[in-house]
């Protein structure tokens, strides 16, 4: 049998959002900043999957900017926020600890710049507390930027009620939903967000596009000189094919959300009760307020990267945070931020269901996880330290 | 293009002389969970020869791979010999290991350099052949 459970890494394209693409590719090949009629029909298909992303979030079309994907929209919102602060002189940022890289690594540069950063605590649910973001902002804040739902974790954050505290204090506000779009409602008007980031591959579109959501009378800051594309704010002619392909995949993943996230949700709480069922093991994150298809565990005793590699022999893809997958010493930032120590950190596993998971499927994954930790325990020098108590469970 | 080579696959599917000896003459770890690789590595010493080696380990695919390999390097050789076990004959025999993973040789070999370290001081008068 062969599972693929990593959704969160990137979905496989829907045909509707394939046929979306190659009719672009066959039929509009024009460039939409061309005045004949060639181009013209170019630039239909760009302003009808404009219009068609506005609908899906409660936005109007003119405030969805076409970018490569979430990292440039997370880069571009921020540089924006940072600029329109400085202007007023406020230069303080809130955020999280756990957010992406294209935000933490953004938040970094602009400490570098002369702005503060202030990062409040998910505890060990990974949720962030509106009192304690309340309390965080200052008469110089000039940004509040949370995540709507971790990739890693799966957590989902009360959203609107962080849009309502920046609203009342005059505070834009940005989230990161590259993992939220096409799973979760999304109404940026009822939910009081400013900026929002999206990309098209996580939800059955295509690689290298997304956009960002940008409310009326927020002044953009260009990340892209050159041509006056995407009224001067991000230069380059556009990837229509792609756009279209987003607008196609992202009108179906909205049509379906209810269905699917009751099916998802259903087997997801299944695979959390089969895992649970290893010994010394915990469910990372809030086991009710996250995504539908998200499954995130701490193993004691092994370590991430060959778990995943056996499971892949098994048919099985995964991931982990372990620091060996990661290419750097430290395990995950999330895991360490919700207060998992290096140890256990190193044995997680994160399986992340697509639409069309299958209770049998599941079943498939309970029964090779469990069989996959049991081996690797079963010669692992720290699993009999922890058996013979010469150190104590974790978990 | 594959993580690892066949031969890192291979002994990272099928692990050689995995386990533990009861009545080892000397054990020896390296590593520890904090940084993710723990690897510990049981000896039989008889005649100055390593008649057996086992290993347990707690750690990637190529940490499995070369605490595996370095088992079969050692096993059979005389302890003088198994003293001049280097990580970059671990990696190599393993036809490479990446860059970022050149760590775990180092550790199999920290991990054999302490089991005999173990025998040595159970065993003084071999120390000073």
């Amino acid at each position: 049998m062969k599972v693929y459970a990593d959704n969160a890494a990137t979905t496989k394209m829907s045909p509707t959002a394939i046929s979306a693409m190659v009719a672009v590719m066959e039929n509009d090949f024009g460039n939409p900043s061309s005045l004949y009629s060639i181009g013209q029909s170019a630039k239909e298909v760009l302003e009808q999957a404009r219009s068609d992303i506005a609908a899906v979030i409660n936005a109007d079309p003119q405030e969805i900017l076409f970018t490569s994907g979430g990292s440039e929209a997370d880069n571009q919102a921020l540089r924006s926020a940072a600029e329109i602060g400085r202007k007023k002189g406020k230069k303080h940022i809130i955020s999280t600890p756990f957010e992406h890289h294209a935000i933490l690594h953004t938040l970094n540069k602009l400490e570098q710049e002369g702005y503060e950063v202030t990062l409040l605590p998910v505890h060990e649910e990974g949720i962030v507390r509106i009192e304690e973001l309340e309390a965080a902002i200052r008469e110089d804040t000039c940004l509040v930027t949370i995540m709507f739902a971790n990739n890693e974790i799966g957590t989902v954050q009360p959203i609107a009620e962080i849009g309502e505290v920046c609203h009342k204090h005059g505070v834009l506000f940005h989230t990161d939903a590259v993992q939220a779009a096409g799973h979760l409602p999304i109404d940026v008007k009822a939910m009081h967000i400013d900026m929002l980031s999206s990309s098209a591959h996580k939800y059955h579109g295509p690689k290298g596009v997304g956009f960002l959501y940008a409310r009326k009378g927020i002044a953009l800051t260009n990340l892209i000189e050159g041509g006056a594309q995407e009224k001067g704010k991000r230069a380059g002619t556009e990837n229509v094919p792609g756009i279209a392909a987003m607008a196609a995949a992202l009108k179906e993943a909205a049509g379906h959300m209810t269905e699917n996230a009751r099916h998802q949700s259903a087997l997801r709480d299944r695979l959390i009760k089969g895992l649970s069922e290893i010994p010394h093991s915990a469910l990372n994150g809030d086991a009710v307020h996250r995504l539908p298809g998200n499954v995130n565990f701490c193993f004691e005793g092994i370590e991430g990267e060959s778990l995943l590699l056996l499971l892949d022999d098994r048919g099985i893809s995964a991931s982990s945070g372990s620091a060996c997958t990661s290419g750097s010493l430290d395990p995950s930032h999330v895991l360490l931020s919700i207060g998992r120590v290096h140890d256990v950190a190193h044995g997680s596993l994160r399986l992340t269901l697509g639409e069309d998971i299958t209770e049998e499927e599941v079943d498939y994954l309970i029964r090779n996880v469990q069989e996959v930790v049991d081996y690797l325990r079963s010669f692992s020098p720290f699993w009999r330290d922890l058996e013979d108590g010469k150190r104590p469970h974790i978990l | 293009m594959a993580l690892y080579s066949e031969k890192v696959m291979d002994h990272f599917r099928n692990p050689r002389n995995v386990g533990v000896i009861e009545d080892a003459d000397g054990i020896g770890e390296a590593g520890n969970a904090k940084c993710g690789d723990i690897m510990k590595m049981y000896l039989k010493v008889d005649d100055d020869v390593i008649s057996d080696v086992k290993f347990e380990t707690f750690g990637c695919g190529s940490a499995i791979a070369s605490s595996s390999m370095a088992t079969e390097l050692i096993k059979g050789k005389p302890i003088a010999e198994a003293m001049q076990l280097t990580n970059k004959a671990v990696a190599e025999a393993l036809d490479g290991l990446p860059a970022y993973k050149m760590h775990c040789s180092v550790l199999a070999e920290e991990a054999i350099q302490a089991a005999l370290e173990d025998y040595y001081s159970k065993h003084p008068e071999k120390a000073s052949n």
